[in-house]
C-alpha cells in the first residue's frame, strides 16, 4: 500500500514529463482545493510547462492548472508510469 | 404541479454556467449580492407549459466544502432554499473533473439534472458518451447541450420539469466510499442524536460525511462530545490505515466512482486537447513575452474605457447642459429655490450619475471580453508573483489599473475576484490609487508651486498613492481581513470563442445595476451636497453692492459646508490648511475635481476653466509649496467621494466597509499630511 519509489517535489519535475501525486504537504483548506480539481493521491500529472522561475501548469484530468512555484515545491510526486497502488 | 418551480443552477467554474443561465432567462434576469457576502448572486425566471419557473445561478465552484463562502453559499441555498430541481452545469469535453460536484450534489439528495454542456467539444474531441447508462450509474438524468447555440435548452426544460413533478432525489447511497470509510461513517451514523434537528436538515448520511471530512461549518453545530470523539477516533483510525487525511480519501473516492463510471460509459477515441490553447498560451503566457502582451492588453482596456468613453461622456454632459438651459429658458417667473433644486441639484445629480456610465459600460465589455475568452485567467496567471507579494491575487490587477481612471468602475471590476478577502482588501485599497478626478487639482496646484519640476511631483503624488494602497493592503490582509493567503492554484480554461449575445448580456447586467443600486445612492447624496452648499441663503442687503462672483464666494461661506468648513479650521491648521482649503475640501466629497471650482468661489476669481492663471496667482500669494502639496497629498488619500462610497456600499452589501473607508482613509490622510506639514516645517 505505501510506496516507498522516492518522492520529489513537483517543481523538480522538467516540462514534458509524466508524474504522479503521492502526497501534498499543505493546510487542510488547500488540499481539499486541489483535490476538488483532481489532484488526488496516483492522479497523473503531466507538466506542461515548468515555467521556472514563475508559475507551473500541469495537465491533470483534462484540466490546466496553473500553480504558484511555491505551491509546486508542495506537491510530491512519483517518478515513472504506474507505480502507484490502484 | 406548482405554478412556480424554482431551480438552482451548479457548475464548475469554466462549464459554461453563465452561457446557459443567460440562454434561459434572456433578459428576464437581475444581478445582485448574497445578503451580507461580497457575492455575486443572479437571478432570473423563465417561461415553460404555462409555468414560471425561477432560476438562481450559484456560485462557480468545484466543490461543495465549507473552505470557501462561494461553496458554502451555494451548499447552503441547495440545502436552505430547497429548489424544487439542482441543475449541475457539466463540461462534457472535460468530464472526470466536472463529475466531481455533481458527486457532491448526489451526496445530498436532492433532485438533480445533470446538463452536459459543450457536447459540440467533447464529439470533436471523440468522446462518446452512452447517456442513459451514465444517467442511471449517476442517478440522474442528463441532457446534451451546446449552450453557446442554446442548443438542448428546451429539453432541458422539459426534463427539469419531469423532475421537480416526480419529486425524485437523486440517491445519496448512490456512492460508496469503500469498506474501511463506510465502517466509520455508519459508526458515526449510529452516535447522531435526532435532537439538535441537524439530522432533519441535513440526513445522517450526509452529517457523517461531513463529519468524517472534519468540515468546519458542520463540525462547529454543536454536536455532543460522544459524537465529536467517535468522529477523532474515526479520522485518527483511516490516517492510520491510508496516511492520508479522511477528506483526501474521501475525494479519492469520489474520483475513482467517477473514473469507474466513466470506464463503464464513456469511449473516447483520441487524446487530443488543449492543442491550440496550448500553443497560444506558448505566446501569451511566455515568461519574456508574456508581460508586455499583457500590459499592451491592459493598455488598450485603459483606452478603450477611458479615451473612448470620453466622446460618450461629453455628448452626456452636454445633454444635461442643455436640459439646464432649456429649463432656464421655459421657467416660469423669476428662477427661485425651486428652480435651483431642479437645475442644480437634480439634473447635476442625474448627470453625475449617468456620466460614469460609459466608462462602465466599455469596462465591462472588455471585461467580459478577457474573461469569456479565458484570457483572464492568463493574466491572473502573468501577474500573481507580483500581487501575491502585496497579499493580492494576480487578478486583483486590473481593477487597481481601472482605478487610475476611475473608482467608480474599478470598484465594480472587484467582481472578478472570486476570493471575498481578496475583494474587500481591493476595494478598501482602490481609492489610494490616484484616478482622473484629482488631476484637475494637481494641475492647479504644481504649476502654481512647483513649475520647474512638474513631472516630478506628479509621479511623486501618484507613487505616494501605489505605496500607499500596497502597505494598506498588507495591512488588512494581516489584520481585519486575515486568512490563509491562498497559494496561487487556478484553473487554465481552454481558449474559447466569447459569443456577442453572452458578452452584451454581461455589459448591461453591470451598466443596468451601476444605475439602479449605486445611482440611486450616489444621486441622495448628491442633492443633500447641493443643499448643503446652498443653505441657508445670505440675505439680500448683504450682496446687494457685491459682484456676482463676490456674492457666490459669501453665499458659500454662509451655507452649511462654509460654515462646516469654517468649523473644521482649526483642527486642520495643523496640517497648513486654512479656512478656505477645509471648505472646498468639504465641498469635494461630492467629487474630488470640485476642489477647484471651490477654490476658484473662495477667492471669487470663477471657475479653473476661465480663471486658471488668477487662481493660482491667488494661491502662491497666500501659500506655500509645502501648503499646496499638502493639500494635493490629503486630496489623493482622503474622503473618497460619494459614488465612490456609494459603490463600496453596494459592492461590499453594508454600510460597515463603505464607512469604513471613508473615516479610515480621511484619518490616514490627516496623519500622514500631520506628519509631512510639520516634519516640513521644520525641515524648511
Amino acid at each position: 500500500m505505501i510506496n516507498t519509489t522516492t518522492q520529489v517535489p513537483l517543481s523538480s519535475v522538467r516540462t514534458g514529463q509524466k508524474v504522479r501525486l503521492a502526497g501534498i504537504y499543505a493546510g487542510a483548506g488547500l488540499k481539499s482545493r486541489l483535490a476538488a480539481m483532481g489532484m488526488v493521491p496516483n492522479t497523473e500529472i503531466f507538466v506542461v510547462s515548468n515555467g521556472s522561475p514563475g508559475p507551473f501548469v500541469v495537465a491533470v484530468k483534462g484540466c490546466r492548472i496553473a500553480l504558484g512555484r511555491g505551491m509546486a515545491h508542495k506537491v510530491m510526486v512519483r517518478r515513472g508510469p504506474n507505480q502507484g497502488s490502484p | 404541479m406548482t405554478d412556480v418551480i424554482k431551480i438552482a443552477l451548479a457548475g464548475n467554474p469554466n462549464s459554461g454556467k453563465t452561457t446557459i443561465f443567460n440562454a434561459l432567462t434572456g433578459s428576464r434576469q437581475h444581478v445582485g449580492n448574497y445578503p451580507g457576502v461580497t457575492v455575486e448572486k443572479k437571478q432570473g425566471t423563465c417561461l415553460r407549459r404555462g409555468g414560471r419557473i425561477e432560476v438562481v445561478d450559484l456560485p462557480g465552484t468545484y466543490s461543495l466544502t465549507a473552505y470557501s463562502v462561494e461553496e458554502l453559499l451555494a451548499r447552503n441555498f441547495i440545502i436552505d432554499e430547497h429548489p424544487d430541481v439542482v441543475v449541475d452545469i457539466v463540461d462534457s469535453s472535460n468530464l472526470e473533473r466536472n463529475l466531481y460536484l455533481a458527486t457532491q450534489i448526489i451526496e445530498l439528495n436532492v433532485p438533480l439534472v445533470l446538463a452536459f454542456n459543450m457536447s459540440d467539444v467533447a464529439k470533436q474531441r471523440g468522446y462518446m458518451f452512452d447517456l442513459p447508462k451514465l444517467a442511471q450509474l449517476l442517478g440522474a438524468p442528463i441532457v446534451a447541450m451546446v449552450g453557446t447555440r442554446s442548443e438542448g435548452i428546451d429539453e432541458l426544460l422539459d426534463t427539469v420539469l419531469d423532475v421537480a413533478c416526480s419529486g425524485a432525489a437523486s440517491g445519496a447511497n448512490r456512492i460508496r466510499y469503500g469498506g474501511e470509510v463506510e465502517e466509520e461513517l455508519t459508526r458515526i451514523e449510529a452516535h447522531l442524536d435526532a435532537e439538535n434537528g441537524l439530522v432533519a436538515r441535513y440526513g445522517k448520511r450526509w452529517l457523517a460525511l461531513k463529519l468524517l471530512e472534519n468540515d468546519k461549518e458542520i463540525v462547529g453545530m454543536g454536536h455532543s462530545p460522544r459524537v465529536l470523539d467517535t468522529v477523532r477516533l474515526s479520522r485518527a483510525h483511516l490516517s492510520a490505515i491510508f496516511g492520508e487525511d479522511a477528506e483526501i480519501i474521501i475525494a479519492e473516492r469520489r474520483y475513482g466512482f467517477i473514473s469507474g463510471a466513466c470506464h463503464e460509459a464513456v469511449q473516447s477515441s483520441t487524446e487530443l486537447r488543449h492543442d491550440m490553447s496550448d500553443k497560444a498560451d506558448a505566446i501569451l503566457t511566455h515568461p519574456i513575452l508574456g508581460l508586455p502582451i499583457f500590459i499592451v492588453l491592459m493598455y488598450l482596456v485603459f483606452q478603450l474605457t477611458f479615451t473612448v468613453g470620453e466622446y460618450p461622456m461629453r455628448w452626456l454632459e452636454h445633454f444635461f447642459a442643455f436640459s439646464g438651459r432649456i429649463l432656464t429658458a421655459c421657467w416660469p417667473g423669476d428662477p427661485g429655490p425651486l428652480y435651483s433644486l431642479v437645475v442644480d441639484g437634480i439634473i447635476g445629480g442625474v448627470g453625475g450619475v449617468v456620466v460614469f456610465l460609459p466608462n462602465i459600460l466599455l469596462l465591462f465589455l472588455a471585461i467580459a471580453f478577457l474573461e469569456d475568452t479565458g484570457y483572464m485567467a492568463r493574466a491572473a496567471f502573468i501577474m500573481d508573483h507580483i500581487m501575491h507579494k502585496i497579499g493580492l491575487h494576480g487578478k486583483s490587477f486590473i481593477p487597481m489599473l481601472i482605478g487610475f481612471g476611475c473608482s467608480v468602475p474599478a470598484i465594480m471590476a472587484t467582481r472578478i475576484l472570486e476570493n471575498r478577502r481578496n475583494r474587500l482588501t481591493t476595494i478598501m485599497v482602490i481609492p489610494l490609487i490616484s484616478c482622473g478626478a484629482r488631476f484637475p487639482i494637481y494641475m492647479m496646484i504644481i504649476p502654481a508651486f512647483f513649475p520647474g519640476r512638474k513631472g516630478l511631483v506628479l509621479c511623486l503624488i501618484y507613487f505616494i498613492g501605489i505605496v500607499l494602497a500596497i502597505v494598506l493592503a498588507r495591512l488588512l490582509r494581516f489584520t481585519l481581513l486575515k486568512g490563509e493567503t491562498i497559494p496561487f492554484v487556478m484553473e487554465l480554461p481552454p481558449y474559447r470563442l466569447p459569443t456577442l449575445r453572452g458578452l452584451l448580456i454581461h455589459t448591461w447586467q453591470r451598466g443596468w445595476m451601476y444605475v439602479r443600486k449605486a445611482g440611486t445612492v450616489i444621486l441622495a447624496i448628491s442633492i443633500v451636497i447641493w443643499a448643503a452648499t446652498s443653505y441657508p441663503k445670505a440675505d439680500a442687503a448683504s450682496l446687494r453692492d457685491l459682484t456676482p462672483r463676490e456674492a457666490r464666494t459669501v453665499e458659500l461661506q454662509h451655507s452649511v459646508v462654509g460654515r462646516i468648513g469654517r468649523a473644521l479650521a482649526p483642527a486642520m491648521e495643523p496640517l497648513g490648511f486654512d479656512w478656505r482649503i477645509s471648505t472646498s475640501l468639504v465641498g469635494a466629497f461630492a467629487a474630488k475635481e470640485v476642489f477647484v471650482s471651490q477654490m476658484g468661489i473662495m477667492y471669487s476669481v470663477g471657475d479653473a476653466e476661465t480663471g486658471g492663471e488668477a487662481l493660482r496667482a491667488r494661491l502662491q500669494a497666500d501659500y506655500t509649496p509645502l501648503q499646496g502639496f499638502c493639500v494635493m497629498l490629503f486630496c489623493l488619500i482622503s474622503m473618497p467621494c460619494v459614488a465612490t462610497i456609494a459603490m463600496t456600499r453596494q459592492e461590499t452589501g453594508s454600510w460597515r466597509w463603505a464607512l469604513l473607508q471613508l473615516f479610515g482613509l480621511t484619518a490616514l490622510a490627516y496623519v500622514i499630511t500631520l506628519a509631512v506639514y510639520q516634519v516640513g516645517r521644520i525641515v524648511a
